[in-house]
C-alpha cells in the first residue's frame, strides 16, 4: 500500500511537470511572448524595453529554469495589466468557481447516478428508454446552448431568476444545471455500466436465489462494488466542470476564473491565463491520484493484487 | 469472407430505426455543407440594413428570409447552411490529424515497447491532465484564431485517446501468429504496423474517432462561441450563437436556428457512434 502510494505521487509530480512544461512550451509558440503581453500598437523601444525587463531575450533554457523556480516559491509572475501578482488576481476569483462547480457536481451526482441506477435494474421498460434518451440528449447539447435556453426560458421568459452575476444565492441556479449537464450525463452512463456488469455475476444470482429481492442485492451488494469505476469518473469530473466553467461562467457573468480566463485573454493578460490553466492541471492530477487512493481503501482486491 | 459478408448483411437488416434516421439526418447536414452555395438562398454575408433582427418569414424587397435574419441583417439560413462547412470541416480535419498522430504514437509504444513505451505513454498522461478545453483556449489565444489553426490546435490537443486504444490494441495484435510470421519473413516495423497491424486495430480506433467528432463538433463551436475561433465576418454556429444570446428577447432565432442543427448534427454523431460501438465491439452488445 505505501510502496504503491509512493508510486503514484512519484507518477502525478512527473505529470505536473509535464504539463509546467507543455504550458511553458505553448507560451513560447508564438516565438516571442513579450508581443502577447503588450497592446496592439505598442511601439518596437516599449516591446524591447518589456522583454529585457521580463527577461525574454535570454536563452530559452534559462528562461525555462528560472520558470521552474519561480513557480517552486510560488511566483506565477505579475499580471501586466493589473500590476499585481498573477496568482492573487486567481485566488480572489477562485471561491466563486469552487462553489459553482460544487453545484454542478451536486446537480451531477444528484440526478446521474439515481438514473443509472434506475436504467441498470429496469432494463427493456419504458423509463429506461425515455432516460436512455435524456441521457444522449444531455451529452450532444453544447454547454452554452443549455445555458442560453435556461436563460431564455427562466430568465427571460418567466423571470423566475437572475441571468447572471453572483449577487444572490438563487443565481447559482442555472450556472449549476448548465455546466453539470454533461457530467450528469457522464454518471449516468458509467453507473449504468458499472451496475449492470455487477449484476451479471454469480453473488448476485446467490443473494437472488436466497430470495433478496432486487433492490436489496442492489442495495446492499451491488452498489458498493460498482461504485469503484464511478469514484473515477467522479474525480475526472471536478477537473471538467472548472475547465467547463470558462464557457458557463462567460454565459452567466459569474465572477469566477473561467470568466477571468476569457476576460485576460481579452486584455492580454497572459500570465493569469496561464496560472488558470496551471491551477486546474494541478486539481486535475491531484484528484485522480486520490481517487486511485480512495479506491485502495474502498476495494481490498485492489490492494492484494498490488 | 463471403460468410462475414452475409453476417453484415444480417445485421445491417436489424439497423434499428433511430439510426437509420440519424443517418439520414448526418447526411442531409453533410450535403447542406458541400452544397452550401448552391443551397443558401444569399450571399451569408450580404447585409441589409434595413432588414435587421427580423423574424422567420420577414420579407423585404421580394427577398424571403425564411428563418430571419441577424442584427446586420444578414440572411441566417445563408450563414447557417455556410456555418455547417466551418463546423464540419473543422471536426473533419481535426479527427483526421489526431488519428494519424495518435495512432502512429499508439502503434509505435506497442511495437516498441522499451523506452519508445515509456516516453510516449507518459507523454500521453501528461497530455490527459491538462483538460482539453483549456489546452485548446490557451493555444487558440497564443497563436491567434484561423481556420487551420483550429484544425491544428484541436487536432494536436485531442491525440492522447488515440494513443492508448492503439497502443493496447497493438500489444494484442503484436503476439498474433500471422504477424510474428512476417517478422521472421523479413518485413520492417513500418510495413508491419502499417499493413497488418493497422487493419486489425482499426474498429476500436474508429469507436473512437467518432465519439471524437461529436465531441470536436462541440469545441469549435464553443471555441467560436468564445470569440476564439472562426474570426467574423465568416460564419460559424458558435459565432452567429455568440452574437445572438445578446439579441435573446427581441430575436431568439438567432440562437436557436444554429442551436438546433447544432444540436441535431451532435445527437446524429452521438446516436450512430453508440450504434457502431455496439456492433463493432461484442463485449458491448449485451449492455
Amino acid at each position: 500500500m505505501l510502496n504503491y502510494t509512493v508510486q503514484r505521487l512519484i507518477q502525478a509530480l512527473v505529470a505536473i511537470f509535464g504539463v509546467l512544461t507543455i504550458v511553458f512550451v505553448i507560451m513560447h509558440l508564438s516565438g516571442d511572448p513579450t508581443l502577447l503581453l503588450v497592446p496592439q500598437d505598442a511601439s518596437a523601444e516599449m516591446i524591447a524595453e518589456l522583454r529585457h525587463q521580463l527577461g525574454f531575450d535570454r536563452p530559452i533554457w534559462v528562461q525555462y529554469i528560472d520558470y521552474l523556480h519561480g513557480l517552486t516559491q510560488l511566483d506565477f509572475g505579475m499580471s501586466v495589466v493589473q500590476r499585481v501578482p498573477a496568482l492573487d488576481i486567481v485566488a480572489s476569483r477562485l471561491p466563486y468557481t469552487i462553489q459553482l462547480a460544487a453545484g454542478a457536481l451536486m446537480v451531477a451526482i444528484g440526478i446521474g447516478i439515481p438514473s443509472g441506477i434506475i436504467m441498470a435494474t429496469m432494463r427493456g421498460s419504458a423509463i429506461e428508454r425515455i432516460l436512455a434518451a435524456i441521457v444522449v440528449t444531455g451529452q450532444s447539447v453544447p454547454t452554452f446552448l443549455s445555458a442560453i435556453l435556461l436563460i431564455f426560458i427562466f430568465g427571460v421568459t418567466l423571470r423566475w431568476l437572475p441571468t447572471s452575476g453572483a449577487s444572490e444565492l438563487r443565481a447559482m441556479i442555472m450556472p449549476s444545471i448548465a455546466l453539470g449537464a454533461l457530467s450528469m450525463s457522464t454518471f449516468a452512463r458509467m453507473s449504468r455500466i458499472a451496475i449492470i456488469d455487477e449484476l451479471g455475476k454469480d453473488y448476485v444470482r446467490a443473494g437472488l436465489a436466497r430470495g433478496l429481492s432486487l433492490g436489496q442485492t442492489v442495495f446492499r451488494h451491488v452498489l458498493r462494488n460498482a461504485s469503484i469505476p464511478v469514484i473515477t469518473i467522479a474525480a475526472l469530473e471536478i477537473g471538467n466542470l472548472l475547465a467547463g466553467a470558462v464557457i458557463i461562467e462567460t454565459v452567466f457573468a459569474w465572477p469566477g476564473i473561467g470568466q477571468l480566463a476569457i476576460q485576460s485573454i481579452q486584455s492580454r493578460d497572459f500570465l493569469v491565463v496561464q496560472v488558470i490553466v496551471l491551477l486546474i492541471s494541478f486539481v486535475y492530477v491531484l484528484t485522480s491520484v486520490l481517487a486511485d487512493l480512495v479506491y485502495v481503501v474502498v476495494d481490498p482486491r485492489i490492494r492484494l493484487v498490488r | 469472407m463471403t460468410a462475414s459478408a452475409h453476417a453484415i448483411r444480417q445485421r445491417l437488416r436489424r439497423v434499428p430505426p433511430s439510426v437509420i434516421v440519424v443517418s439520414v439526418l448526418l447526411a442531409a447536414i453533410v450535403l447542406l455543407a458541400v452544397f452550401a452555395p448552391l443551397v443558401a438562398p444569399a450571399d451569408p454575408n450580404n447585409q441589409t440594413l434595413l432588414a435587421r433582427l427580423k423574424a422567420p418569414g420577414f420579407t423585404y424587397r421580394g427577398v424571403t428570409y425564411w428563418v430571419g435574419t441577424d442584427d446586420l441583417g444578414r440572411d441566417l439560413l445563408s450563414r447557417t447552411v455556410y456555418g455547417a462547412r466551418v463546423s464540419l470541416g473543422v471536426a473533419a480535419l481535426s479527427v483526421i490529424v489526431s488519428t494519424m498522430v495518435g495512432v502512429s504514437l499508439g502503434m509505435l509504444a506497442g511495437w516498441f515497447r522499451g523506452w519508445t513505451e515509456t516516453i510516449i505513454m507518459r507523454l500521453v498522461d501528461i497530455m490527459m491532465s491538462i483538460p482539453a478545453i483549456l489546452l485548446a483556449v490557451l493555444t487558440v489565444a497564443v497563436l491567434g484564431p484561423g481556420f487551420l489553426k483550429l484544425v491544428l490546435v484541436l487536432g494536436l490537443t485531442r491525440w492522447p485517446r488515440y494513443t492508448r486504444v492503439a497502443y493496447a490494441q497493438t500489444l494484442q495484435v503484436s503476439n498474433l501468429p500471422f504477424i510474428k510470421a512476417s517478422e521472421l519473413a523479413g518485413a520492417g516495423a513500418v510495413r508491419i504496423l502499417f499493413h497488418h497491424v493497422l487493419p486489425n486495430i482499426a474498429g476500436p480506433i474508429l469507436i473512437v474517432a467518432t465519439a471524437e467528432f461529436g465531441l470536436m463538433i462541440l469545441m469549435e463551436s464553443g471555441l467560436s462561441f468564445l470569440g476564439l475561433g472562426i474570426q467574423p465576418p465568416s460564419a460559424s454556429w458558435g459565432s452567429i450563437m455568440s452574437v445572438g444570446r445578446q439579441y435573446l428577447e427581441r430575436a431568439w432565432w438567432i440562437v436557436a436556428v444554429p442551436g438546433v442543427c447544432l444540436f441535431l448534427l451532435v445527437f446524429s454523431v452521438n446516436v450512430l457512434g453508440d450504434w457502431l460501438r455496439d456492433q463493432l465491439d461484442p463485449r458491448s452488445r449485451s449492455r
